[in-house]
């Protein structure tokens, strides 16, 4: 069953074509990667469906929901509700601790529970960094934390854009590790990145080229 | 962390950025709620002066004008002392259109052993005086004993205390209630204790040319007849009675009221002058914060903050910080207000009253509600621009 539904999808600025009529889909508790050189479309594919941009012309179906008509407060509230953003900066509230960069995310969404928080944190290993702001924090940790964050409101959908740019070879396995155990609870991930190794932790890769989709490559490999 | 705490949380942990928009905020209060109070005060004190002064028209020896400027006895409680015959009241009452007439003995003490302070002591004709008799009344519910002084608010005496005044003891029985002018540095007594005080005086070797004995006034205060115009019977008064000058005390309070509309005026584009000026900075300062914090706002709304949230979030916070600064404004102007009265007072040359507490509470909270008005509305337009930014452009950017 489709949890995405690419259909179309065309996103263009002025004279250049971002997005040139993509069709994909994503079924739910899939792991797929979005491979592809720098220009190819991977940001705005990654912004559409992360409900951040709206494509040009086309339908994109989240859960049935068709993303590309609807508006600007509506795609806050499916963000919100459906989807975890991972990104390879990590962006997190300065002034915020580790937990409350958490917490931040359930205020949004329904209430602060410091305990669930807390759990989140333990589940990327830095329950006992919890009270540290990000400026206390390594790299890795604070990625860390990001991950915590996209996870706490249990999302059917993990949206990552280069989650290990940024990261050491330790850090890159304790991400990588993270998401193979969502993807056996059944979250369905979508990894955008430019690393092969990264992609090949995913069960298919999705290749964009010049705004296109050039191939799909099933990784044989998987789970394996 | 609670649903509330984020823009709490946000200022508390950044105390420098939060201490700096307080302070602009901070004064602006300063300049209205400071700028109220002394305007506020400088009408007080005129309204206390007309309603003490109480008469249409003062009589004085013609002398008086030259030697002493008896207005600033009056408005700003300078001592001196000048003298006329007590026959002037009955001339006065003999004038067409005077309803009542009442006299008033000035004798100044001095700054010697022979006296406890120095002061102006004025002495009233209690059964003729309309003037500063219902003013002692509501603090004193008998009538002044001989010896018995009542003691403005400004001068340094107790009730029940003994000050000595030309080796004179009198008993301190009120304390008169503010009246903002120069009558709150003078003593008051009755007639009989003027004349002993006189003669004190003069034993003293303190010339007061009195040729009369107990018969000599400095004043006679003068209420006009409804119906009669003041100007007319001032006339005739100057006419009438020699070696006296009749003035209107309109004209004696509108030289006060020109000078409290010119300073009104003065404190008013001050504050204007302020108020502008700290918006514009405020303005600057949260378009300056707000474009910094572009990435910590399109983080918010990628975990699910709304527009209206993260506005709310933006003018929530500059409210609590302008509430902040309102209050501490607030409370440091009224640090330099009250305690330092008499300095502004003296500083100004003009009646000054205080407003009483409930008026000046209310302008406090009104000053500390408007600061955070202001701020908010100086980061309004940062925050419907901020709520526009699209948060994955500005993290790209950012990157």
């Amino acid at each position: 069953m489709s949890l995405l539904e690419i259909r179309d999808v065309s996103k263009i600025y002025g004279e250049l074509k971002a997005l040139d009529r993509v069709s994909l889909h994503v079924d739910q508790g899939e792991w797929v990667a979005i491979m592809g050189p720098s220009g190819s479309g991977k940001s705005t594919m990654m912004n559409i469906i992360g409900c951040m941009d709206k494509p040009t012309s086309g339908e994109v179906l989240l859960d049935g929901v068709d993303i590309s008509r609807e508006s600007s407060r509506r795609l806050t509230d499916i963000r919100r509700d459906k989807i975890g953003l991972i990104f390879q900066q990590f962006h997190m509230v300065s002034y915020l601790t580790a937990v409350e960069n958490v917490m931040v995310s359930q205020y949004y969404h329904s209430m602060p529970d410091e305990e669930e928080a807390l759990e989140a944190l333990g589940r990327v290993g830095l329950r006992e960094r919890a009270r540290h702001l990000p400026s206390q924090l390594s790299g890795g940790e604070q990625q860390r934390v990001c991950v915590a964050r996209a996870l706490i409101n249990h999302p059917e959908l993990i949206l990552a854009d280069e989650p290990t740019g940024n990261l050491d070879e330790a850090n890159e396995n304790i991400v990588l590790d993270l998401f193979a155990q969502l993807h056996r609870e059944g979250t369905t991930l979508i990894v955008v990145t430019h690393d092969p190794e990264v992609a090949d932790a995913a069960q298919r890769t999705i290749v964009l080229e010049h705004g296109r989709v050039a191939r799909e490559v099933i990784n044989e490999h998987f789970g394996a | 962390m609670r649903s509330h705490a984020l823009p709490l949380t946000n200022l508390v942990r950044k105390p420098g950025r939060t201490a700096a928009l307080a302070l602009l905020t901070a004064f602006l209060a300063l300049a209205v709620f400071g700028g109220s109070v002394v305007v506020l005060s400088l009408r007080g004190g005129l309204r206390s002066l007309e309603a003490r002064l109480g008469a249409d028209i003062i009589l004085v020896p013609s002398e008086a004008q030259s030697k002493v400027s008896f207005q600033n006895m009056f408005l700003q409680g300078t001592t001196g002392a000048f003298y006329m015959d007590r026959s002037v009241l009955d001339r006065a009452l003999e004038v067409e259109g005077v309803e009542r007439a009442a006299p008033q003995t000035f004798l100044a003490s001095l700054k010697a052993d022979c006296c406890s302070i120095r002061i102006q002591v004025i002495g009233i004709d209690p059964s003729l005086d309309f003037t500063v008799q219902p003013w002692i009344s509501h603090s004193l519910s008998r009538e002044m004993g001989d010896m018995d002084v009542a003691v403005g608010c400004r001068v340094e005496a107790d009730v029940g205390e003994i000050i000595r005044i030309y080796e004179q003891r009198c008993k301190v029985v009120a304390r008169l209630e503010p009246t903002g002018t120069g009558l709150d540095t003078a003593v008051y007594c009755n007639m009989n204790t003027m004349n002993t005080l006189l003669r004190a005086a003069e034993e003293k070797g303190v010339s007061h040319r009195i040729e009369s004995g107990d018969s000599v006034i400095s004043a006679v205060y003068i209420k006009v007849r409804d119906g009669y115009d003041i100007g007319a019977v001032n006339s005739t008064l100057n006419g009438r009675i020699r070696k006296v000058t009749a003035v209107r005390t309109r004209s004696m309070i509108t030289g006060v009221s020109d000078s409290l509309a010119g300073i009104s005026r003065t404190v008013t584009i001050l504050i204007a002058a302020v108020w502008l000026l700290a918006f514009i900075i405020l303005l600057l300062a949260y378009g300056m914060i707000i474009r910094e914090r572009t990435r910590e706002f399109a983080v918010l709304r990628l975990v699910g903050a709304s527009r209206g949230k993260l506005s709310g979030l933006v003018l929530t916070e500059s409210a609590l910080c302008g509430l902040l600064g309102g209050l501490l404004g607030t409370g440091l102007a009224a640090l330099l207000l009250f305690p330092f009265a008499p300095l502004i007072e003296s500083a100004l040359k003009m009646p000054y009253l205080m407003p009483d507490a409930g008026t000046v509470l209310l302008l406090a909270a009104g000053t500390v509600v408007l600061s955070a008005a202001v701020a908010s509305l100086a980061s309004a337009a940062s925050a419907v621009r901020l709520s526009r930014v699209d948060p994955g452009t500005a993290l790209r950017e950012e990157n």
